[in-house]
Formats: structure tokens, sequence, C-alpha cells
């Protein structure tokens, strides 16, 4: 028989051996799926390697998937850190989308769209994260929902928007019109997707590490998500905290959607996320809400999203194994964070 | 009267956590009808062996024999199935259920149903021999800490518990509470039932036990006989392997005042309204606020802290007038705080415990400059309070959590005292601490006192009160009904005004 006994302490390798336990965990739990469909196994988990990380284009490819899940990912663990339950994410990268599109069809010097483009775009996420904050600092209603339910809002407003007043009249697609070309953020490596958003994304993290853990309103971040009794007699203004977090948080995710308009779509279609912003939960978890470690987390998502495509087509298990690999993911993530507070104890057969 | 033959016998039971040997080779017993005393200081080990026997712990060596029969105790319900009933210092009881709703969780009903009608004529039955009362229909989020506790017991009783546990069961009583408990305790051992009782408070321990085992560092450091006829000097030198000599109090000569409170009222949203409330507390002196939980004493504190504004009234700090009562404004004035609930007003267990120690001034300019932080000012600092107040714990990295009560309280005064307040607030300064550990909170206490600083003690604990403060205010009803000098106040004058007897003075 086994038991729970509660721990004293965590010890430190535990912060990067849990992730990837979770990680193999997946993949053995995953393995039975691969099997059913009829495929091998390993040769199916290797085609998803070689077609995400097995060559530099596939690796910038998967890159280009991150970046928007890096964002995302840092959202949620920014927000989280306070304890403020932002499933949003997803409605913020849409609102970012669309208000960078609309600043990016204005003519104008590249640089300054680019700029412009951006701060609309974070602008417009953190209205959308302030609607759950506020809700929660004055009415106590409970963000976890409104935040959750948002995202539904703006993703209608979104195709009112597609379909209504952006619609190509010419085609008669559901999609916005083209950001002008030269508003398109260029792109690094000739030949490939890679592009500037990515790198301004692998610069973010450790902006986001250095304000939790440098900055005051990091500290203050932390203390009120520990303990907002604590934080509150402590002189620390709560609800200034959870309002300024939504923002940031709210802001992180917005880039996300500029990013994927300026550097990858170049106009808003209604399938311009494919659930980055849910993902960004499942990056944040594995990460353990540390902004290092949502880097490698986003990276491991978009290398079974690019890699799962990869598969279907070489083996013919369905791609939609990537989202369940990210299901399977947050959930053992969730079981393996049970061993930082407790061990497991071996005791003798009860008589 | 104890019987022959132990009704439960723990022999050379150990327990280790990593390095830590929390208990070892440790033996107790008790007869049925004994009321056994567990003494010992924080982190001698009472606790872990108390979850040894309720099996929350497997021991790594060591039997536990129940009339004589080897029993194997690997969970709760073992526990309960054997006959013990633990009562925790946190209660685990469903708030939102009624008593009886409580009494019947995990009790197998008729056909599916809970049997109520079972339920209520044993509980009646349980609530008569004991004087344990209770409205079985009354939920559990309406009764009162001492009600919960009574349910606790009862709910021991009702599944059969031939021995009882209860940890620190008067932590959270008041005095005249504590007299109820005792006499139903004291009429379950006469029916032959088993109790250990934990308590720090060796006057209780005296009255109530026919038995001691004290326990120091994981070992049993000796045993009492004859609890009534021996001193509380004498336990608590088997608890601390040393004498304890209780700090004494000079003359004070206090100065001006440092905090004044003109005419505060609070409404009522939440707990006890403040009705009218006046006091001064001067720079030197030690002021004791003295009642009945539940009389408006967090409501002060709560006020006085900044946490809320008064509806009506006027508070000074070393002279200037409050106007924003926020804790930011209250501490900047002067104000140092150490409050009644480490846990959740205090500390943030789940961070370093440097954070929490420069939690209340992060904004300073001690510990961060244009919005960045001072990491190294702040280690530092942590390093040097740990150092100075003798803070058992590996570093200021630590978790917070991972510290004992006396260590993380040691931790708190050291934050507050490190900026020289002009008055101190304090709320049940030393409960739950062991006799070294209050002891060390007295002297600093009386430290500042010498330095000029005005303290204001709030708390329930009438002798420590006695012993600290110059003066005691009694608090009822959210007014202040009488202030004594403590040369004149006693134990029996203060308990009356306590229950309002008395009128204003």
């Amino acid at each position: 028989m086994f038991r729970l006994e509660v721990r004293t302490s965590t010890p430190a390798w535990f912060n990067l051996a849990l992730p990837l336990l979770a990680i193999v965990a997946t993949l053995v739990l995953c393995s039975g799926l691969i099997a059913l469909a009829g495929a091998g196994v390993l040769e199916s988990y290797g085609v998803m390697f070689t077609a995400s990380l097995g060559d530099s284009y596939a690796i910038t490819e998967t890159l280009v998937r991150a970046a928007p899940m890096i964002f995302t990912g840092l959202a949620v663990a920014v927000a989280f850190r306070a304890k403020f339950w932002n499933i949003g994410a997803e409605g913020q990268l849409l609102a970012g989308a669309v208000a960078s599109c609309f600043v990016g069809a204005i003519p104008m010097p590249g640089p300054l769209a680019m700029l412009l483009m951006a701060i609309a775009g974070a602008a417009a996420g953190a209205a959308v994260a302030l609607v759950p904050a506020t809700l929660r600092v004055k009415f106590k209603v409970d963000d976890v929902v409104s935040s959750l339910l948002l995202n539904s809002v703006i993703y209608y407003a979104l195709m009112a928007l597609i379909e209504g007043p952006w619609k190509d009249s010419f085609s008669g697609y559901p999609i916005s019109p083209p950001i002008e070309d030269s508003a398109n953020f260029p792109v690094l490596i000739e030949g490939t997707r890679l592009h500037l958003g990515v790198v301004v994304a692998l610069i973010a993290a450790p902006l986001i590490w250095f304000l939790i853990v440098r900055t005051t309103l990091g500290f203050r971040i932390r203390v009120t998500g520990e303990n907002p009794e604590a934080a509150r007699y402590g002189g620390i203004n709560v609800e200034r905290v959870l309002i300024s977090t939504a923002l940031l948080s709210g802001a992180l995710a917005g880039l996300a959607g500029v990013g994927e308009v300026g550097g990858v779509h170049f106009q808003v279609m209604s399938d311009i996320s494919p659930g980055y912003g849910y993902s960004g939960i499942v990056v944040a978890m594995l990460a353990r809400l540390n902004p290092f470690g949502v880097v490698p987390a986003a990276i491991f998502l978009a290398a079974v999203m690019t890699g799962a495509e990869a598969m279907s087509r070489a083996t013919g298990v369905p791609a939609f194994l990537s989202d369940v690999i990210q299901g399977t993911a947050l959930l053992a993530m969730l079981v393996a964070l049970l061993f930082t507070a407790y061990r497991v104890r071996r005791v003798g057969a009860a008589r | 009267m104890p019987t022959p033959g132990p009704l439960i016998e723990m022999r050379g039971i150990t327990k280790s956590f990593g390095a830590v040997k929390a208990n070892e080779a440790v033996d107790l017993s008790v007869a049925p009808g004994e009321i056994l005393g567990l003494l010992g200081e924080n982190g001698a080990g009472k606790t872990t062996l108390m979850n040894v026997l309720f099996g929350a712990y497997a021991p790594d060596a060591g039997e536990i024999l129940i009339q004589g029969q080897k029993v194997r105790i690997t969970s709760s319900a073992d526990a309960l199935a054997a006959g013990i009933g633990m009562v925790h210092q946190h209660f685990h009881l469903a708030p939102r259920l009624t008593v009886l709703e409580n009494l019947l969780i995990g009790i197998p009903g008729k056909s599916g149903r809970l049997d109520r009608a079972g339920g209520l004529a044993r509980l009646a039955e349980i609530s008569r021999q004991h004087g344990l009362t209770l409205d079985p229909d009354l939920p559990v989020s309406a009764l009162s800490v001492g009600e919960q506790q009574r349910l606790e017991i009862v709910k021991a009783l009702f599944r059969g518990a031939k021995l009882l546990i209860l940890d620190e069961p008067t932590a959270v009583l008041a005095p005249r509470e504590v007299d109820g408990l005792f006499s139903a305790l004291r009429s379950m051992a006469a029916q032959g039932l088993g109790i250990i009782f934990i308590s720090h408070k060796l006057n209780e321990v005296r009255a109530l036990t026919h038995r001691c085992t004290v326990l120091r560092l994981g070992r049993v450091a000796g045993r009492v006989d004859d609890p009534a006829n021996t001193t509380s000097a004498e336990m608590a030198q088997l608890m601390c392997g040393h004498e304890i000599v209780p700090p004494a109090r000079g003359p004070s000569t206090p100065g001006a005042a440092v905090l004044t409170l003109d005419g505060i009222s609070t409404s009522k949203h939440s707990g006890t309204v403040l009705r009218d409330v006046s006091l001064a507390v001067r720079a030197g002196e030690i002021l004791g606020i003295a009642g009945v939980s539940g009389n408006g004493q967090r409501a002060l504190a709560e006020v006085i802290s900044g946490v809320r504004a008064p509806d009506a009234g006027q508070m000074t700090i070393a002279g200037q007038k409050v106007s924003r009562f926020s804790p930011r404004e209250v501490q900047a004035l002067g104000l140092g705080r150490i409050p009644e609930d480490r846990m959740t007003t205090g500390l943030v267990t789940n961070l370093p415990l440097a954070d929490s120690m420069v939690l209340p001034r992060i904004g300073t300019a001690a510990f961060s400059a244009k919005g960045l932080l001072k990491p190294d000012a702040i280690r530092a600092f942590a390093e040097e309070q740990i150092k100075a107040y003798d803070i058992r714990c590996p570093g200021p990295m630590t978790r917070a959590g991972a510290l004992s009560g006396g260590n993380l309280q040691k931790a708190l005064l050291a934050r507050e005292l490190a900026f020289d307040p002009k008055v101190l607030i304090v709320s049940q300064p030393t409960r739950g601490l062991d006799i070294g550990a209050a002891r060390f909170i007295h002297e600093k206490f009386l430290d500042m006192r010498a330095k000029g600083c005005g303290i204001i003690v709030i708390g329930e604990d009438l002798e420590e009160l006695l012993v600290l403060c110059d003066r005691i205010a009694v608090m009822y009803e959210g007014r202040i009904v009488g202030t004594l000098d403590s040369a004149d106040a006693t134990i029996a004058r203060l308990g009356l005004l306590m229950t309002g007897a008395e009128g204003h003075s």
C-alpha cells in the first residue's frame, strides 16, 4: 500500500525534473492511442521529432509557432502568480490581433506601423483583461468564469467584424483586409518564416522574469497571490495589484495576437489562433509559472503541433493527437505538482 | 481514578523526517479513566507522536498496543475503528452542514438514508452524560469556536472513542469555556475513557491531568506522577531542560501619549462593533486589553492597524492625526504590528522568510529604489535579524511556512522592532508558543518599553497580561468598561469586568 505524506521541503531539482517527468508520462500515455490508430509508436514519435526539430527549417517553423504561446504562457504565468485566474488569454489574443490589424492597415512608415501595432494590440488585450479583473475587484465575480466566457464574446465580435464591415467584398471570404506590406514584420532568415516577433517573444521571457523577481511590482504580485490578507495588512493595495497584473497579463496575450498578424498571417481570419490562449495555460503550468520555463514549454507544445501534422501525413494517425498530447501534458503536470507538496511512502499492507 | 492495565500503549516509537528525529524511542501509556498530560515545547515531537497514534504517519520503529493487543494503524479510519478519537487544533468540520449531519458523516445509514432518529438519540445521550449540549439543527458555520470544539469531541464519542486526544484545546477558548471543557473531560474519564491532553498552559495541566509525560527534542524527558502537587516551575524545567525565570517588570516612567483613540466607533460591517472607545497609550508603558474573545478586540486591532476606518472618532499616533486609515499610513507614523494570526495576516508561508520579513516596508528606500528591489539588502536584513533573534531556520530563503510558531513569532517581532516603532500593537503575542519562546517575546516587549515604545497588548490570557502590563483595560460588547492599574488588578476583578458585571469606572 502507498500513501501520501506532507513534505516539509521540496528539493530544487524538482523544478526541472517534474515537467520532464510529466512530458515522458504524456508520451507514454499517448503511445497507446497511436498504437490504437494502427501506427508504430516509435516511428510516429520519430516523425514528429524530425518534422518539428529535425533540421534548421523545421526548428524555425516550430519557433514561429512557439512565439504566440510564449506570450500567452507569460500572460498566464504572470496572472496566476497573483492568483488572478486569467483563462481569457485566447480572447485577449484575438483582441490584440484585431487592434493591430486595424492599425497595420493604415499607411505609414514600416517601423512606426510595427510599433503602433504592438502598442494597439497590447492595449486591446489589456482592456479585455481589465473586464474580469474589475468585476472581481468591485463585485467579487469569479474571474475564472468571467475571463473564460469573455473569450466567446470576443470571438463572436471578431466573427461579426470579418463577416460584416471587414468582409472581403471581392472574394466574399470572411477575412479582414491585409495590413500594409510595409507593416509586415521583417523575416530574419531568408527562406523561412522566422520573423521579428519571435525574437521579441524570446526577449520578453527574461524581461518578465526580471519584473516578477526583481521589481517591487513583482514582489507585490507574488505576495498578493500567496497571501492577500498578509499583503493588505502589509500596506499593499491588493486591488490595485490585481488590476495591474490583469493589464500586464492582457497586454502580453494581446502581443501574441500582434505577432500572428504582423509576422504570420498579415490579416485577421476566424482561425487566426488554433487555441494559443488555452495552450498558454498548459505552457504556464509546465513552466511552473516561471517565465524562463515558459520558453522551453512553449517550444515543446509547438513541436507537438508541427510534428503532429507531419505524423498525420506520414502514418495516418489523426493530427488531433496534438490536442490529446496537450491535454494529457496538463493533467500529467498537475499530478506531478502533487509531488512538490507530498511524498509517496510505502507502508506495509494493512491487516 | 486510573485502573490497572493500560488502555493504550506506545512502545519505542521512532519517526524521522529526513535528518530530523521527531520522535526517538518514545514510550507512552494511558489507562482507562486516566487523563494524561502530554507536555513539551514546540518541536518536541508531541504532534508527530499523536499523528503516529492517529495513523497520519507511519512510525519508522515501535509498536502500538490497544488493551494489550498489538495493532497497526495506517489511516485515521484505522484509528477510529480502534477507538481513538482526536480533536485537532484546526477543526475538521463541514461548515455548511448541520451539527447532526456532521456527526453522521461516514456513519452507515439505513438503506441508503441517514439515520437521523438514531443520531439524535445518541447525541442527546452524549450531551446529557457529559453536559455537552449542542443544537442538532444549527449549521456549523453558526457555531462559536467553543461549540465547534464541543462538536468535535461529541463526534469522537459518537464514533465510540475509548481514547480521546485533544491538541491544545484551550488555546481557542475563553476562561469560562475552559471550565466547561474540563468538567466534560472529567466526566468522560469517570466513565472509563482515556484522555490525552496536550497543552502549554501548565496551570491547566496541573488542574486537570492525573499524570504527565514530558517530551524534549523527540525523547521522553521525564514523567510527572502527581501533577497537582508539582510546581509549574518544575514542569517547565523538565520541558526546557533548564530553569525558567519569569521576566521582571521594573517600574515605568511613562512619557507623552504615543497612541490615542478618542470616541472611536465602527458600524456593524463584520464582527462586533466598537462603541465610543477612547484610550491612550503613553511612551514607555504597556497597556493590556483584556476581554472574552469577540467583544470588539478584533475591530479595535483592525482600526489601529489601519485596515478598517472607523465611522466616528479620532486616532493619533505620536501626536499626528491619522486621516486615511491605511496600513501604510499608520506604519509611516510609527506603528508596528504583531498580528494575532501569524499565518494569515502576518506572513506569506509559501515564499521565502526574507520576503515576509521585508513585506511591510518593501516600498521604502531600505529595500527598493525606483521600483527595483534591492535583493542584497533584503537578504542582509533577514540574515541580520535571524542572527539577532536566534530564529532557527536554514537561512533567509527558507519557505516561511517551514518554521515553527515560535520562530515565526520571533521573525514578526524582528521585522517590526528593527524599525523602532513608537507604538506597537500586539494580539495574543504568545498563543501557541512554548515557555522558552514566550519568555523571549516578553523580554523583548519589556526592552521596547524601557526604550520608550508604547505597547498595546490584546490578550485573553489574564496571567500573561498581569505579568506584562502596567495598566489593563477591559472590553465588553465593544466598549472599554474599565481600566485598572495592574497593581490593583486581580484575575477575579478582571473576570468580573469581562462578563460585564461591573459598570464603568
